[in-house]
């Protein structure tokens, strides 16, 4: 599997104002991404996601690093040839409407004639933008900036397509269509980096992920790594029992109704709620054991900096 | 082929602009204007008319090639426009010149349309068209490309605010500097004369277009001032658009 895409010891500051004293936003970030899959690129807000991108697309310049898009430098125009992107926030001409918008793409990638003319039926319809598509962009919403903007970075059939924060306005039925399509990409053989901080979108669709905070990749690896199978806790719902008589054997998260919701845990202490359960004649609504998530491990690594 | 793409695109959004309709609506009633100051004017009203409107006409397109020009690239960075205009596999060179070429389209345009007005006018008054007029405009418009190339020169690296002013504030120098050349004349040989010349040879010499009285008195017009001026012209916008380019090869968009 070859690298797709790799950064070396990037750093970046910038200057503040016009005094000479600079921030340092990057501070030695290195990753790389294999070809084929989807790779998650996550962080708090502040910590150097869209300067990574940036410095990527040549948008600004690295103080020091090196950055090769399919082993090609990426101060050349020619090493964002495969490269798709769709930044955060989409911004865009408002006047042109989504046809337009995406003819003017097309051309600027040497897509002319008739192949234009598919193209942008298909990615049309692919980000169900098919409607809209003679409306002034200045009429759409955000999640629809957001889809014409995906349409956009996917005109020039990417080998590499680099989203910025992707599903930040969409609602849940536009995030799994836009879940869908990314992983469609990775089936059709692209490779595609994604920073996001809506942690559950990185758990269900990418493979490897690298963690950025303040600056420096604290952690990167596959999920499964990162992850593991331990059973933290489990939630035990159950009904017509108080919650006093499980004091000894759990916590008491909440309770409503004749409901108690029951953190416990310590493994061999289930089968004692279960009987207790039994003893009252009361009843188990539920019983959920959590492993750990990428949530769990992003807030201990936040904490722990 | 993708510097066409961009060019076309800003002259769309040029198009939308609103100063542009009401500049042109000024050059409008300046050129009728000329016609009524004509009538108030003992002698030769034609004269007038013609100074007027070439005047109008100068006056205007400046305005038009600063106050867009100004705002061409700054208007990228600001509404982010350019962050997916230039992470496809375009030069950041070919971008500024498919900005510029897009606003002289524009003013080009305009031009076209002002003479025609200017013109319509004029063959009401006089019942005869005075080709050499067109000469006087053709440069006019070479020197409005130049004042374009300032104008994106400036927006690359400051605030439409400012670079008006510091594109209006060239023009002022370029229309002023001749004098400097009469001074060197009037100065005794020596290091005060030398560094007149150089001063004189960093700065704009916009009077190289200006052949307005030529035509209006209808002066003959040597063949070679012609060719040194458009000569002069072409080689300080390149120097322009060249240091534009310098400016906005290593700019960062945070």
């Amino acid at each position: 599997m070859g690298k797709v895409l790799e950064l070396e010891n990037v750093h970046k500051a910038y200057k503040l104002g016009f005094i000479l004293k600079k921030k340092p936003v990057l501070k030695g970030v290195s990753f790389h991404v294999n070809e084929g899959e989807i790779f998650g690129y996550l962080g708090p807000n502040g910590a150097g996601k869209t300067t990574t991108i940036k410095c990527i697309l040549n948008l600004i310049f690295p103080d020091s690093g090196r950055i090769t898009i399919f082993g090609e430098d990426s101060l050349r125009p020619r090493a964002r040839q495969k490269v798709g992107f769709l930044p955060e926030n989409p911004y865009f001409y408002d006047y042109l409407t989504g046809r337009e918008f995406l003819a003017f793409y097309a051309d600027l990638l040497g897509i002319h004639g008739q192949l234009r003319e598919e193209k942008i039926k298909y990615f049309l319809k692919l980000v169900g933008m098919e409607r809209a598509a003679d409306l002034q962009l200045r009429k759409y919403s955000r999640g629809m900036l957001q889809r014409i903007g995906l349409a956009q970075a996917l005109l020039n059939d990417p080998a590499l397509v680099i989203l910025d924060e992707p599903m930040g306005g969409l609602d849940p039925i536009g995030r799994k269509e836009f879940r869908d399509i990314i992983v469609n990409l990775k089936k059709e053989g692209k490779t595609v980096f994604l920073s996001s901080h809506i942690l559950q979108d990185i758990e269900m669709i990418c493979d490897r992920v690298a963690i950025i905070l303040a600056g420096e990749i604290i952690n990167q690896g596959y999920l499964g790594d990162l992850i593991s199978e331990k059973v933290l806790f489990t939630e035990v719902i159950i009904g017509g029992v108080p919650a006093a008589e499980f004091s000894h054997l759990g916590e008491s998260v909440s309770t409503s109704g004749d409901r108690v919701l029951l953190k416990v845990f310590e493994e061999e202490k289930i089968d004692r709620v279960i009987n207790l359960v039994q003893q009252n004649k009361g009843k188990i609504i539920s019983l959920l054991p959590r492993t750990e998530t990428l949530e769990d491990i992003f807030v201990n690594m936040v904490k722990n900096q | 082929m993708k510097i066409t793409t961009i060019a076309l695109n800003t002259f769309k959004e040029a198009k939308r602009d609103r100063v542009l309709y009401l500049l042109f609506f000024f050059v409008a009633v300046c050129l009728l204007f000329s016609r009524f100051l004509a009538l108030l004017t003992v002698g030769d009203r034609v004269k007038i008319i013609k100074d007027v409107g070439l005047a109008s006409i100068s006056l205007f397109g400046m305005l038009m090639a600063i106050l867009m020009g100004t705002g061409l690239v700054y208007k990228e960075i600001d509404k982010k426009t350019i962050f997916t205009l230039l992470s496809k596999p375009i030069h950041r060179a070919e971008f500024l010149l498919g900005k510029f070429l897009g606003l002289v389209l524009t003013i080009f345009i305009m031009t076209v349309l002002m003479t025609a007005v200017f013109m319509l006018i004029l063959f009401l008054h006089t019942f005869a068209v005075d080709w050499k007029i067109l000469l006087a405009i053709l440069y006019i418009f070479f020197e409005l490309c130049l004042m374009t190339a300032v104008a994106l020169l400036f927006s690359t690296f400051t605030t439409p605010i400012l670079a008006s002013l510091y594109s209006l504030a060239f023009y002022l120098i370029g229309h002023l500097s001749w004098s400097l050349e009469m001074l060197i004349k009037k100065v005794k040989s020596g290091a005060g004369r030398v560094a007149l010349r150089v001063l004189y040879t960093v700065l704009p010499d916009l009077e190289n277009f200006n052949f307005k009285t030529e035509v209006v008195h209808n002066l003959p017009i040597p063949g070679k001032l012609l060719g040194v001026s458009f000569i002069y012209g072409v080689v300080y916008t390149a120097f322009l658009l060249l240091l534009a380019m310098l400016v906005f090869r290593r700019r960062d968009f945070v």
